[in-house]
């Protein structure tokens, strides 16, 4: 914090960088930032998680970095000086799980691309870390990405459960066997899933009622 | 100094870079063994599992020795390369040479008095490279199991030809048709009729990766014929 500054760790100012990225200022559905990733990862509600935890970890530590080298780094560079922290970031997690913790570090090999280039990520360094302290801009961190990941698990509930018929990889609508007779659940009276929902556009589908939803119900986001 | 000055902003950038990599190169080396560790080990689970025998990552050092019996390293008329250790081919840089340069690494199993044949796969996926194993009972026809693994495919999607769901698809089917012809297993689109012994249904929304595990399938296997004629 600033010397002489005398606000609290929580004060009104900085509960608002964790809360209004939940609804108000979202970064996926207001800002529209990261539909990337969301298009891609949303197939399974556990995906999704790890994709959360990981954007997470790289977007608070990576906010804190810049934030603290913010009054060294050079102007006209600061963008590059940005994707190298991330980038410094993401392999530094990718090799440390190969050695340590295998299992993860495979299911998060997917993503390593997709968090470098995720937009949320450059567009807080640039937007937020630049020009605020590292105690705001961790703040500001856990806040966009809980607002990212809320938007990537609902997304993902509903391509995996309408999708695949399963929830965390469990078949949370029965079995779907060979045939009616050997399946049991809602399988067994005919049902069927949908193709559709595991292809990217009902991802974009989602997102859009999403979106429908949230403007309906949050009167700050009507437009004139 | 000044912070918009071309001297600052290259003193800035090297010492930037030269820290990152550093750091990085540091890291990686000193995480390397441990690393290499896992993927041996990983690679000693993936060729157990396909002949059932299915154990922990820790516990596949051991358990490999007692099951693998041979591990032979081919050429492509079939003969045994003795000089080359199988357990180190990596096919990655194998698949880029011609075949006649090639070697092969078979390993053969034996598993309650039975004797099985694990043949290792390397092939291209939609996003990244792919690979498994497949494992032939002893008339080195019938599929006993089949193991797969890619290293970018889409999750949900692609990323499905590492599930039990997909891989034992591949049991009981057979490589040669009546005619002792060698057909291989296709991943067949829209699914496979039943009773098809050489088609395996294919991954919706994944038929490129799909396809690609098709080619694998077909393109490796085929280089053991000669060696599968012989013995």
């Amino acid at each position: 914090m600033m010397a002489g500054n005398k606000e609290g760790l929580f004060s009104q100012k900085n509960r608002r960088l964790l809360i209004d990225p939940l609804d108000d200022d979202n970064p996926v559905t207001v800002q529209v930032l990261g539909i990337c990733s969301a298009l891609a990862i949303t197939v399974q509600l556990k995906a999704a998680f790890v994709m959360s935890l990981a954007v997470m970890f790289v977007l608070v530590f990576g906010n804190l970095i810049i934030s603290l080298m913010r009054n060294l780094i050079p102007n006209r560079i600061r963008i590059i000086v940005q994707l190298i922290v991330v980038a410094f970031l993401v392999i530094l997690v990718d090799q440390v799980l190969k050695a340590y913790s295998y299992d993860i570090s495979k299911q998060l090999s997917v993503f390593v691309g997709l968090i470098i280039t995720n937009c949320i990520i450059m567009g807080r360094f640039e937007a937020f870390a630049l020009g605020n302290g590292p105690w705001r801009a961790i703040l500001d961190g856990v806040g966009n990405t809980v607002g990212y990941a809320i938007i990537l698990i609902v997304v993902s509930f509903f391509r995996e459960l309408l999708g695949s018929g399963k929830l965390m990889g469990y078949e949370v609508l029965g079995h779907k066997g060979k045939s009616i007779a050997e399946s049991t659940g809602l399988y067994h009276y005919g049902y069927e899933n949908n193709g559709f929902m595991m292809l990217a556009p009902m991802a974009l589908i989602t997102v859009g009622i999403y979106i429908w939803f949230q403007r309906s119900k949050n009167r700050k986001l009507i437009e004139d | 100094m000044d912070r918009n000055s071309n001297l600052y902003t290259f003193i800035f950038a090297v010492i930037l870079v030269v820290g990152v990599a550093a750091a990085l190169a540091f890291t990686a080396t000193t995480l390397k063994p441990l690393q290499a560790e896992n993927v041996r080990k990983e690679k000693m689970q993936n060729i157990l599992s396909t002949i059932g025998v299915n154990v922990s990552r820790d516990e596949a050092g051991v358990q490999f020795m007692d099951f693998v019996k041979e591990e032979l390293a081919l050429n492509a008329d079939g003969s045994v390369n003795e000089d080359v250790d199988a357990f180190k081919i990596e096919l990655m840089k194998e698949t880029k040479m011609p075949k006649e340069e090639q070697a092969f690494p078979l390993y053969i199993a034996e598993k309650d008095g039975k004797k099985f044949y694990v043949i290792p796969l390397f092939g291209a996926g939609l996003w990244k490279e792919i690979w498994g194993y497949i494992a032939l009972d002893d008339d080195k026809n019938t599929i006993v199991g089949a193991s797969f693994d890619h290293a970018g495919e889409t999750a949900g999607l692609g990323a499905e030809i590492n599930q039990s769901w997909y891989e034992d698809q591949y049991i009981g089917k057979t490589i040669f048709d009546e005619n002792n012809n060698f057909v291989s297993v296709k991943a067949v689109k829209g699914g496979a009729k039943s009773g098809d012994m050489h088609g395996v249904d294919a991954i919706s929304g994944g038929t490129i990766t799909s396809d690609g595990v098709t080619d694998m399938v077909t393109e490796r296997l085929e280089n053991y014929l000669p060696y599968f004629k012989n013995n």
